[in-house]
């Protein structure tokens, strides 16, 4: 009977079998959530548009008015790697509303009924995420050298540096997933997660050096995640010290998987 | 393993502070349909819910063809496959890629997912729709899709919560037929509905289920005859004729007969030959209706019956426009 191939592969699923079995679930759930970026561009959209206005913004606007003259690099170089972690920040947002939109619309529920991976719907939704938080990236980055934007050390550290900054989004997408299925509902996951965005993209070096900042906020502008990924990525494109910056952004990157992943998995478990 | 498909036993939940279901017991024999039959928050879904592995219960035992839902859930999901109260589809997805999609992760190779995807989709007249992302779709069509989706890994235990709301007429019979043929091919089917008259012409056996418990299980002949299953209203010309006319047919049914007015009622366990004979009688005696109703029993009868309050208001007191 066919009833039973299904019966057949279940038994089956141990050992090696087991981790094909995840791999192809996990596949197929990247495929839906990458059909659907497709199918409904606005979370590209949004996620492109927005970082564009600040590229613009701070290169055209705001940028003569702000100093760098201590970095030695003129303003779009300071600016463009810290855009890179700001659009990877704001972009993990609708990681976020995705999940709480499975939950509303019933698809984890399905999912559950179903004798597959559990944990292929988590990698499935981050894997695409950062997928599609890579093609945002390299967009952005072709507007910045739009804007006159330019590699002050060699190519290989650039990439290094676009590397850190996406190692870091794949620990604030599960940040977000975690949100999305704690709240169940794609609004508030939407309106809950700005506020704590936010203000680590603008109180950090993203946009001005932490120098011109009141001292009692010095501190937490200099080494809170989104400018230490910040610093980390403008070393490795303007040049000066490095490895401390890298280390301390895969510090945080690790520190936040360690903590958020885990929740997000138990937010799972409660979400229907 | 016995021959029960499904096996219920005490079955606990409670949502916080909501009871939901208070020791539910059932069983399903394979190759059966079962209709779960209840009144807005009875416990239908969340019985479903448990029985397909979404949500543990709190106390109690459940199987699915020996596979005990909280201890071998993964494979209990391989027997089962779920259509849920509300359609489980994403919209950007086409109906093709919903249950191909629904298939791979059923474990089915993907080749064969997609031929049994397309046969569903004829099935259920979704070919033309198949291309088509669901966001397009109506909800019949929605609906329909889902339960297209439960079938795809042809799952020996189907779930189906509430499959044919929000179906047109045509649909809905059609969806009853897809529901015979696939309980023909040796499947067995839990099905809960708010209609009676679905759960009537499907189901063999009903449970009715009312504030988390199950109230009545029994087939659906031995419940119809216990609910006095058709009321045949008459009403004549006057308030004579009408208890002469209920002296004369009186007889023919004899569940809860009453004479209110110019009216006479009475409760019929076998609808269609008691109309035939009451109009005959009436007719040989020269007396004829002036206006005439045959009711099936409503659900809320079923309750009134079964529990002697009215599922909405919670036996808040007696009804109290009775008199005339
Ligand atoms: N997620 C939940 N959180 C809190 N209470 C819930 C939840 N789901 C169900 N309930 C409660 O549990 C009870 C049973 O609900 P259930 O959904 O099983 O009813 P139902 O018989 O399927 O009703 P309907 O005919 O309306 O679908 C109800 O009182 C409901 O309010
Ligand atoms: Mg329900």
């Amino acid at each position: 009977m066919e009833a039973n191939t299904a019966v057949e592969v279940g038994r089956l699923s141990r050992g090696p079998a087991r981790v094909i079995g995840v791999a192809r679930d996990t596949l197929a759930i990247t495929r839906r959530n990458l059909t659907g970026l497709i199918r409904v561009p606005r979370f590209f959209v949004f996620t492109i548009i927005q970082p564009i206005i600040f590229v613009l913004l701070f290169r055209y606007v705001f940028g003569g008015a702000i100093s760098v003259t201590t970095t030695g690099v003129p303003y779009v170089d300071y600016l463009m790697p810290g855009i890179f972690v700001q659009t990877v920040a704001f972009g993990s947002i609708t990681t976020g509303i995705s999940m709480a939109t499975d939950v509303q619309s019933g698809m984890l529920e399905r999912f559950r009924s179903l004798p597959m991976a559990r944990s292929a719907v988590l990698a499935g939704r981050t894997v695409a995420d950062l997928a599609r938080t890579t093609v945002v990236l390299v967009i952005i980055s072709a507007v910045g050298f739009a804007v006159g934007f330019r590699i002050n050390t060699n190519v290989a550290s650039f990439v290094g540096s676009l590397l850190i900054v996406l190692l870091f989004a794949y620990a604030l997408l599960w940040v977000f997933s975690a949100v999305g299925l704690a709240l169940k509902d794609p609004e508030s996951a939407q309106a809950a997660s700005f506020p704590v965005i936010a203000p680590l993209v603008f109180a950090s070096s993203v946009f001005v050096p932490v120098s011109t900042m009141p001292s009692w906020l010095r501190g937490f502008a200099t080494y809170q995640p989104v400018s230490v990924t910040a610093s980390a990525a403008r070393a490795l494109c303007n040049g000066g010290p490095t490895l401390s910056w890298v280390l301390q952004s895969i510090a945080w990157t690790i520190g936040i998987l360690l903590v958020c992943a885990p929740l997000a998995v138990w937010s799972y478990r409660r979400a229907v | 393993m016995g021959d029960a498909a499904i096996m219920v036993e005490g079955l606990r939940k409670n949502y916080g502070e909501v009871v939901a279901l208070q020791g539910v017991d059932f069983e399903v024999p394979v190759g059966t349909i079962f209709g779960l039959l209840g009144p807005n928050g009875a416990g239908k879904t969340t019985t479903v819910r448990i029985l397909s592995t979404i949500i543990r219960a709190d106390g109690g035992h459940a199987e699915v063809m020996g596979h005990d839902v909280s201890a071998d859930p993964v494979g209990a999901r391989f027997q089962i496959g779920l259509a849920g109260q509300s359609a489980s589809v994403d919209a950007n997805l086409t109906g093709l890629e919903n249950l191909v999609l629904v298939g791979m992760l059923a474990q089915i190779p993907k080749r064969l997912a997609r031929s049994r995807a397309n046969e569903l989709l004829e099935r259920f007249f979704l070919s033309d729709a198949a291309g088509r992302p669901l966001r397009t779709y109506s909800g019949g069509m929605r609906r329909r899709l889902d339960v297209a989706a439960a079938l795809i890994a042809r799952p020996p235990v189907l779930f189906l919560d509430e499959p044919t709301t929000g179906l047109d007429i045509q649909s809905r019979t059609e969806l009853w037929e897809v529901i015979r043929e696939l309980v023909r091919d040796g499947s067995t089917v839990l099905l809960t509905t708010q209609y009676l008259e679905e759960a009537d012409r499907l189901a063999g056996r009903i449970a009715v289920i009312d504030k988390g418990t199950v109230v009545a299980n029994d087939t659906t002949t031995a419940l119809k005859a216990r609910l006095g299953s058709t009321t045949i209203e008459l009403e004549m010309g006057s308030e004579e004729e009408a208890i002469r006319s209920d002296a004369l047919v009186g007889h023919v049914c004899t569940l809860a007969n009453e004479v209110e007015g110019k009216t006479v009622r009475m409760g019929c366990v076998q609808g269609p030959q008691a109309l035939i004979e009451t109009l005959r009688v009436l007719g040989e005696n020269g007396l004829e209706p002036v206006n005439l109703e045959v009711r099936e029993p409503t659900l809320d009868e079923v309750f009134l019956a079964l529990t002697g309050e009215h599922p909405l208001d919670g036996g808040s007191g007696p009804a109290s426009k009775d008199g005339g």
